[in-house]
């Protein structure tokens, strides 16, 4: 346990540095860079133009399915991780029973082919 | 050690306020951010428990995926920050209600939890006889999960196929007059059946 949290003293350490470093970036230039905030420099400048609408707009619903599928094969991917580490020690059963599951899996990568989930149009 | 305890304290005090923020933050997609912080820290709490295999597939699946599978559902439904506050008075008893019985629910779990007296010693280590055996973490899943629980890992097959089958169900429609690319056609044109030459004459059309 102690030394598997010392392996990851180094990101920790990554971490607290990035957080500093990024801090110091956005508040320097906060402090540092003169303000003096003025009605006419605050609007957009000659070609920029006044926004005219919100900038989030609905998204079809086809983004959904594409991310949701993205989503179980991400999982399976999840699980074939465990499996490939172990595979070693746990023999032929523990092969076959992720060869089952993949299959499952194929079986729905085959109906959404088929239903033409897949392509855009 | 006492940098892992203050990373413990860094990490849940960062959990906690980026958990309150994402449910009193304004704008939807600022909750989604938060939520990000949120499983950020929780993975940072899992390493601190020895699970690394859980820290890292947190960050793959919740922030990689699930969160923007949320930033998705936020754009869709077109939320308005104007009218949020609408019928908030009439939906408040029911809200209330919801909540409380989450309440006595996480309250009657955390009350009547028990240990069976073998596995009392693991809680505070929960990978001491993996690790004693010399496994990693995601070699000490790996171990059982294929064969001990089986059943389990197939149950996790039928549900994601499920999943799947669900959404496809949910959101796909097959539009009509769009003019997709078929290669196989494509291909299998021949210029003899398609292209035909035609000699015309000077001075007349054809």
């Amino acid at each position: 346990m102690e030394d598997l949290l010392r392996e990851y003293l180094p990101i920790l350490i990554f971490i607290g540095i990035a957080v500093v470093v990024s801090a110091v970036a956005v508040g320097a230039s906060y402090i540092v860079a003169p303000q003096h905030p003025d009605v006419e420099k605050d609007s957009a400048y000659e070609c920029g133009f006044e926004a005219f609408d919100d900038a989030r707009s609905r998204f079809e619903v086809r983004y959904y399915l594409v991310a949701i599928l993205f989503i179980i094969f991400d999982l399976e991917i999840a699980f074939l991780f465990p499996w490939a580490v172990s595979l070693g020690a746990t023999g032929e059963f523990a092969f076959w029973s992720m060869m089952v599951f993949l299959g499952v899996l194929t079986i729905g990568f085959i109906y959404e082919w088929r239903k033409g989930a897949l392509e855009w149009e | 050690m006492i940098i892992a305890t203050f990373a413990f304290y860094l990490f849940a005090v960062v959990a906690v306020i980026s958990g309150l923020l994402v449910i009193t933050a304004k704008n939807p997609v600022h909750s989604v951010l938060w939520l990000i912080l949120a499983f950020f820290n929780a993975a940072g709490l899992f390493v601190l428990l020895g699970a690394e295999f859980l820290a890292m597939l947190l960050v793959v699946v919740y922030v990689g995926a699930v969160a923007v599978l949320f930033l998705f559902v936020v754009m869709m439904l077109d939320l308005n920050t104007l009218n949020f506050r609408e019928g908030y008075q009439q939906y408040m008893p029911l809200g209330l209600a919801i909540g409380l019985v989450l309440l006595v629910e996480l309250a009657t779990v955390g009350a009547g939890w028990a240990l069976l007296p073998e596995v009392e010693g693991q809680l505070a280590a929960p990978i001491a006889a993996a690790e004693a055996a010399g496994l990693s973490n995601t070699e000490a899943l790996g171990h059982i999960l294929y064969t001990d629980y089986v059943y389990f890992f197939q149950a996790a097959g039928i549900i994601l196929l499920v999943a799947m089958v669900g959404a496809i169900m949910l959101t796909h429609r097959s539009r009509e007059g769009v003019r997709k690319q078929k290669i196989g056609r494509q291909l299998a044109r021949d210029p003899a059946a398609s292209v035909e030459v035609k000699k015309v004459e000077t001075g007349r059309g054809i």
